[in-house]
């Protein structure tokens, strides 16, 4: 065990229309601690001394959730690659470190409270499109739909998405591109997929941008920020199915016109 | 024409149309830095070139006109696109590392703004000549190497090359992505292209005010 004096200066703001400030706390913090438990100290040293502990969102802590999320020393997630803020260990720090800790800032991210903002921009996004319809009533048989193994890995890399909303908070146009392109791609690259398809790239972007996201300008800092390595193939991806569908949308004619 | 409008409204379609009229300035670019060189051959051909454009008479409008209906969609698109990357930033960080991003990129619209000051400053300078010491119509590689005299000119000319190279390198790289041409093994071309447009044409221009500089223009 060795222990580490580190100095935190984190984003305090009590409600979404407060005003907020940066806040100093030392901590006594373990190199086997994770981020996370590191702040629990933290909590726990400010609840004990009867103050406001900080708010931040976690849930699983085993990097699959997406909940936590936050900008340390400048990176989303902090300085480790592929890896979430709950995943990140005291490790990678060292005694005497200065961190700084912010909450992810976009528009379209208000903060609810010190570190904890609110992403439910991202379930509309879902709501738009990223879906797909299936048959109820009996079981279908397994393998009826065949998936080559390539296509199947591809769109499991773009649906190792979890939502966090690093790709916003890196991006300096604060875009939810890799997002929404992860989500678009992983459906539109299997089979049971294709139904839906244009109609989904056309509902998913127009949520998008009706959000308040910044547009793409090919910055990739959010592929250099995403905890799942999500690779930006997949915005050229969702572009190409997006003008695709564009072109090929047809006016509604009446009940039940489809969109390709 | 409602796909189009469609298109336009959504932040994807305004980088697709940045992206094609890029594509078509750039076309036009290959062209002129090509005329252009020939100033290092003879003023005469570069003479001759100008009559020949000029024999087109009023028919020169139509390219100019497309042109210029190219710069203002990309301008009006850019415009657009970057108040709406500043209003969805909302508040700025105290610290935001940004390391994929380059120097090309970070200074997309900048230098943008800087290329459009230039495009105004060069047709007054060489198409009209209103701001050219001693113009005259048809004596094109004379005007040229007489309106390089000015060292400032001349400096203003190299800065705002550069400029134009910086645009290129990731312009170029980026109309690959936005079209959405990604594939991995045909990936290193689009980097590879992008450099060598750049080298090509933004050095080509810089040729020649660095060589008015370097006192070698004549």
């Amino acid at each position: 065990m060795s222990t580490m004096r580190l100095t935190l200066k984190v984003w305090r703001q009590a409600s979404p229309e407060a005003k907020g400030e940066f806040r100093t706390y030392p901590v006594e913090a373990d190199e086997h601690m994770s981020f996370l438990e590191m702040l629990d100290v933290v909590n726990e040293g400010l609840i004990a001394a009867g103050e406001e502990p900080i708010a931040f969102d976690h849930d699983c802590r085993e990097g699959i959730c997406g909940s936590c999320g936050m900008m340390i020393n400048g990176k989303a997630h902090g300085p480790r690659a592929a890896t979430t803020a709950c995943q990140l260990h005291m490790r990678s720090f060292k005694d005497g470190d200065h961190i700084l800790i912010e909450p992810f800032r976009a528009s379209a991210f208000p903060v609810i409270r010190d570190l904890v903002v609110d992403r439910s921009s991202f379930d509309r996004i879902i709501q738009a499109g990223g879906y797909v319809s299936v048959g109820t009533g009996a079981a279908p048989d397994g393998n009826a739909i065949l998936v080559p193994k390539e296509m199947a890995e591809r769109a499991m890399d773009a649906a190792q998405c979890i939502g966090c909303g690093a790709c916003v908070a890196a991006c300096p146009n604060a875009s939810a591109m890799l997002f929404t392109a992860a989500k678009v791609s992983h459906l539109a690259m299997l089979p049971q997929g294709q139904p839906e398809r244009h109609r989904r790239v056309l509902g998913m972007v127009e949520q998008m941008d009706s959000e308040g996201f910044g547009g793409c300008t090919n910055f990739a800092e959010c592929e250099a920020a995403c905890p799942k390595q999500i690779s930006i193939e997949n915005i050229a991806r969702m572009n190409r199915d997006f003008l695709k569908a564009s072109l090929r949308e047809r006016e509604e004619t009446g009940a039940g016109a489809v969109s390709n | 024409m409602n796909a189009i409008i469609g298109l336009w409204r959504s932040t994807i379609g305004k980088k697709i149309a940045m992206s094609l009229t890029g594509l078509l300035l750039v076309g036009f670019l290959i062209s002129h830095m090509i005329s252009n060189v020939l100033v290092f051959v003879d003023g005469a051909s570069l003479d001759l070139y100008g009559a020949w454009l000029r024999g087109f008479g009023p028919l020169l409008w139509i390219p100019r006109l497309i042109l210029l209906g190219a710069v203002v969609i990309h301008i009006a698109a850019a415009y657009q696109l970057s108040a709406l990357a500043r209003a969805g930033r909302g508040g700025s960080y105290r610290d935001h590392d940004r390391p994929a991003s380059t120097y090309a990129s970070r200074t997309m619209r900048w230098g943008g703004v800087l290329i459009l000051v230039f495009i105004i400053f060069h047709i007054l300078h060489y198409t009209v000549g209103i701001i050219h010491p001693d113009f005259r119509v048809g004596e094109v590689g004379r005007n040229l190497v007489r309106g390089m005299e000015s060292k400032p000119v001349a400096l203003f000319y190299l800065v705002s090359m550069i400029a134009l190279g910086a645009h290129f390198l990731h312009g170029i790289w980026s109309v690959f992505q936005t079209l959405g041409i990604n594939h991995p093994t045909w990936n290193r071309w689009r980097r590879g292209i992008a450099i060598g447009l750049t080298v090509l044409v933004a050095g080509g221009f810089a040729s020649i005010p660095a060589a008015a500089l370097l006192g070698w223009l004549r």
